[in-house]
């Protein structure tokens, strides 16, 4: 029964100190100074917490110090302390010799640049008739909320020029904890060269969905845009599933490149990679797409199939 | 009885000299060493003393249970020297730069002249290369205390090194032995790789995250609450047993450091955090330690069967050697991804059996700050170790309509922004959580509400100003920082104190990690319950997982001093801040 009696004395302790506390806020509006010592011996609670600690022998567990009054009563610093940037080393060392290390120090703690690069998806797809390949890479350089942001994805049959492939300058700026607000331009090469105006968002949804959203605006006027979003589900620490899909709309048809208004293909994929380290990862994977409504009509007045499977098997990494 | 004299046999018992080699210092022995141009550096320190200092630091190779990495070593060892010195006494220390980029040295804890200090950029140039730095000051307390490198990543390479004060009059608790144990790191990676990935490849360092296969007693709502949150409960650590080597006084856990004793012998057992990024769990099975001082000074003594020391902070502890032929001293990171390893032997060789390592330690919802019931609240008292610890209790639904970013429970002047990832909900003090993974062990742990400054403080006048500090961050971007702003963007606004200002100051974390914050150049006294007389003087507070801490200050040491989070890529990545104490000359 000890143990017993010890919760619930621990929580007699709780429910004397949320009062306690729930005092020091009634206390935030009238009381402009600092609130005094917790001290146990002065804390005038109708329920003398300290003396059931020392019955219980703790005498070494003195009672929580009280919640500080909060915000609403910080003061601030006394004129006496001064003003102005921290100088003091300057009177011993010299101006001079300060100055190169205080722009050292704040230029490595904090907002330091980073170089990343990543190949997502590196990949071979076997599909009926004739097989291809895929890149899909990123990389930024900057630091942790303004950064140079560049993408290139690209496909292409074996033995074929490559048709379809796009790369991306971006200019991106952390506008929430978790997500990235990008613009830029993206220049498409292999078809009939098109320059693109981009703006979009990336980061990482609830659920640790990341997330890659854009809206496209070409030089011929046409408005296009995609969403991608991928996965990882660990399923041990090295084996990692990714569930992958891609949507891609357009606001008009462009047949030129055989895409059509609305809903103009759809990916949905899942791939299995084995991290040998965290930088390196192969894998192995299924992903079907449809083109759907006119885009459809295109692919199938091209003699090409809009729906496709693709087994694919590839590697991703980054640095 | 006691070591006051340095005698020949105080001083090898001070080393700690492993095993049979207590005749044979490690360091004498030499390494064989591969291809690497660069000179070996030897493994545990030797000692310094007197009334002038020379140290100098060089780069080498260290090799560690068979791995090996670039080093910084201060006299050519990791750990560098211990340096002894004697309260009361003048000291000049001459620190010699023989790397190709600059140094410094941060004595840490000692109560120096500002300029003194080691900060490059705060409180001097830096040490250039090839040159020597001079410093002379009096000294003014005893303890135990350490130094290391405040230059870019140095800390991690291994520039750092222990220094104990002796008393200038007796030492309150006498000991037949005397002995530093000094916890750090070792890794092969350079740490500004280590810095890149942290900031790049979120949870690259963390091999115990959950899956499919985990072992995790989490519901599958549980986990679906956190990765709607996008948090990760198992970021415990940044830098793990993955790529870290934990270390005591240099050596890896298989390299057998070994400290004699003799049964019924009171040995006093100086445990110094030095590493960069790690909080250490340390217990030794079968015999229970007594307190006696923390950051150098003295606190009444208190027994306790485990401890937790968080980056950069010391304890002093009493041991009484048993009756067993050896005892392990196990000092578990605080994620459980590794350990470091001593034994207490009453012979040379003798071996006690080593506890395997605990599960690793989950994150709750009342380290986000919600501290709504007492299930799950973890910190709540030394006394409830009959609540659920770490089972995340009370989870499943109590993130309905709550907000783990309302920034309006922010002060003004926190800086908001994409920099701050979370909102503490309700934070409160949690000076009586012993910390993640030891809230739930069935065995007395130390807690900041068990310590007591032994000698009475000097000024114990109620403050006149309080003022909170913000701790805030992003996991995701890795950005740290003080009131939503890095020291990238305050590095010219410092916290200001007038001359002998006594202060309040309340540290609120707004992150799911524990931060060491440390104040350079003054003490601060804990405000944990004791009585202001006795309220413990550190200059590390631990800020637990979206609490509070709080701490009181007598700004009586003029100058410019850093104050910042002591894991090392925390500090890097902006949680820093420079604290200004305006002289009694009055306001510059």
């Amino acid at each position: 029964m000890a143990w017993r009696r010890t919760i619930v004395l621990t929580l007699a302790a709780h429910a004397v100190a949320v009062p306690a506390m729930a005092q020091q806020h009634d206390h935030q509006h009238d009381q402009p100074s600092v609130k005094p010592q917790p001290q146990p011996t002065a804390q005038a609670q109708p329920d003398d917490t300290t003396a059931d600690h020392a019955e219980m022998g703790h005498d070494a567990h003195a009672e929580p110090a009280a919640a500080s009054p909060g915000s609403a009563v910080v003061t601030f610093p006394a004129p006496e302390a001064g003003s102005g940037p921290p100088r003091a080393a300057d009177a011993i060392w010299g101006e001079e010799a300060m100055r190169s290390a205080r722009e050292d120090l704040r230029r490595t703690h904090g907002d330091f640049p980073v170089f990343w690069f990543q190949g997502d998806r590196l990949e071979a797809q076997v599909r009926q008739g004739n097989d291809g390949y895929l890149w899909d890479v990123q990389g930024y350089y900057g630091g942790p909320t303004r950064r140079f942001w560049f993408k290139s994805e690209g496909e292409s049959g074996f033995g074929e020029p490559v048709k379809d492939a796009q790369f991306q300058a971006l200019y991106s700026q952390a506008i929430a904890p978790f997500w990235d607000l990008q613009a830029g331009v993206r220049q498409d090469m292999g078809g009939p060269g098109t320059t693109h105006a981009v703006i979009g968002v990336q980061g990482l949804a609830p659920y640790m969905f990341e997330v890659d959203a854009a809206l496209f605006v070409s030089h011929r006027g046409d408005v296009t845009a995609r969403v991608e979003a991928e996965l990882d589900q660990r399923i041990t620490q090295r084996l990692i599933l990714q569930p992958r899909t891609e949507v891609n709309l357009a606001a008009q048809d462009v047949p030129m490149i055989g895409i059509g208004a609305g809903i103009s293909s759809f990916e949905l994929g899942v791939r299995l990679r084995y991290e040998l380290r965290r930088e390196l990862a192969p894998y192995m994977g299924i992903e079907q797409s449809w083109r759907l409504g006119r885009s459809a009509d295109f692919a199938r007045a091209n003699g090409e199939n809009p729906s496709v499977t693709n087994y694919v098997v590839g590697i991703r990494f980054w640095f | 009885m006691q070591t006051d004299q340095l005698s020949r046999r105080t001083l090898f018992r001070l080393l700690g000299a492993g095993g049979a080699l207590a005749a044979v210092p490690a360091w004498a022995q030499g390494h064989s060493i591969g291809a690497r141009h660069e000179p070996p550096i030897r493994v545990g320190f030797d000692q310094v003393h007197g009334d002038v200092i020379n140290l100098s630091v060089g780069a080498g190779q260290r090799t560690i249970q068979g791995r090996t990495g670039h080093g910084i070593a201060v006299n050519g060892s990791v750990p560098g020297p211990l340096i002894r010195l004697r309260e009361g006494q003048n000291v000049r220390l001459n620190v010699t730069n023989h790397l190709s980029e600059d140094t410094s040295i941060h004595w840490h804890g000692l109560l120096v002249p500002f300029q003194f200090d080691g900060v490059p950029g705060i409180s001097f140039p830096g040490i250039r290369p090839h040159e020597t730095f001079v410093c002379e000051f009096p000294i003014r307390q005893s303890g135990t205390y350490w130094y290391h490198s405040h230059s870019g990543l140095q800390e991690q390479s291994g520039h750092y090194g222990p220094m104990v004060i002796d008393p200038a009059g007796p030492e309150p608790v006498a000991c037949d032995r005397d002995y530093i144990l000094l916890l750090s790191e070792f890794t092969s990676l350079h740490p500004h790789f280590i810095m890149r990935r942290l900031r790049t490849g979120g949870g690259y360092f963390n091999r115990q995250q959950t899956s499919w296969t985990d072992e995790y007693p989490m519901s599958v709502a549980e986990r679906r609450m956190w990765a709607k949150m996008r948090m990760p409960p198992t970021d415990i650590a940044d830098v793990t047993g993955s790529t870290y080597t934990y270390l005591a006084n240099g050596r890896g856990p298989e390299e057998g450091l070994e400290f004699l004793f003799r049964p019924g012998e009171r040995i006093r057992l100086r445990l110094i955090n030095g590493s960069a990024m790690t909080f250490f769990n340390v217990r030794i099975p079968g015999l229970p330690m007594t307190v006696i001082a923390a950051d150098g000074q003295n606190v009444r003594p208190v027994e306790v069967d485990e401890l937790q020391i968080a980056t950069a902070e010391t304890y002093d502890v009493i041991i009484e050697g048993g009756r067993a032929e050896a005892y392990a001293i196990v000092a578990e990171a605080m994620d459980r991804s590794g350990l470091a390893l001593a034994m207490l032997a009453s012979r040379s060789g003798a071996r006690a059996s080593v506890p395997a390592l605990r599960p690793p330690p989950l994150l709750t919802m009342a380290d986000m700050g919600m501290n709504h019931g007492s299930s799950g609240s973890g910190g709540h008292g030394g006394m409830d170790h009959g609540s659920s610890g770490s089972a995340p209790g009370a989870a499943s639904h109590s993130m309905a309509g709550m907000s783990m970013r309302d920034t309006s429970l922010l002060p003004p002047n926190v800086a908001l922004g994409p920099g701050i990832d979370m909102v503490s909900m309700a934070p409160v003090d949690k000076t009586d959580d012993p910390g993640l993974g030891l809230r739930d062990v069935p065995h007395r742990v130390l807690n900041y509400r068990m310590l007591a400054a032994l000698e009475p403080n000097r000024d114990t006048r109620e403050p006149s100003r309080l003022f909170e500090i913000h701790l805030t961050g992003n996991m995701e971007r890795y950005m740290w920082s003080l009131d939503g702003s890095m020291f990238s963007a305050v590095s010219d606004v410092p916290i200001r104190f007038a001359w002998n200002e006594r202060v309040r100051v309340k540290l609120v974390n707004n992150t799911m990690m524990a931060h060491p914050i440390h104040l350079h150049g003054m003490f601060f006294e804990v405000v944990n319950g004791q009585v202001p007389a006795h309220q413990p003087r550190k200059n590390v507070i631990v800020v637990q997982p979206g609490a509070s801490a709080t701490f009181e200050l007598t700004a009586n040491e003029p100058g410019d001093w850093a104050f910042h989070c002591h894991l090392l890529y925390h500090m890097h990545a902006g949680m820093m801040q420079t604290v200004t104490v305006v002289g009694p000359e009055g306001a510059a």
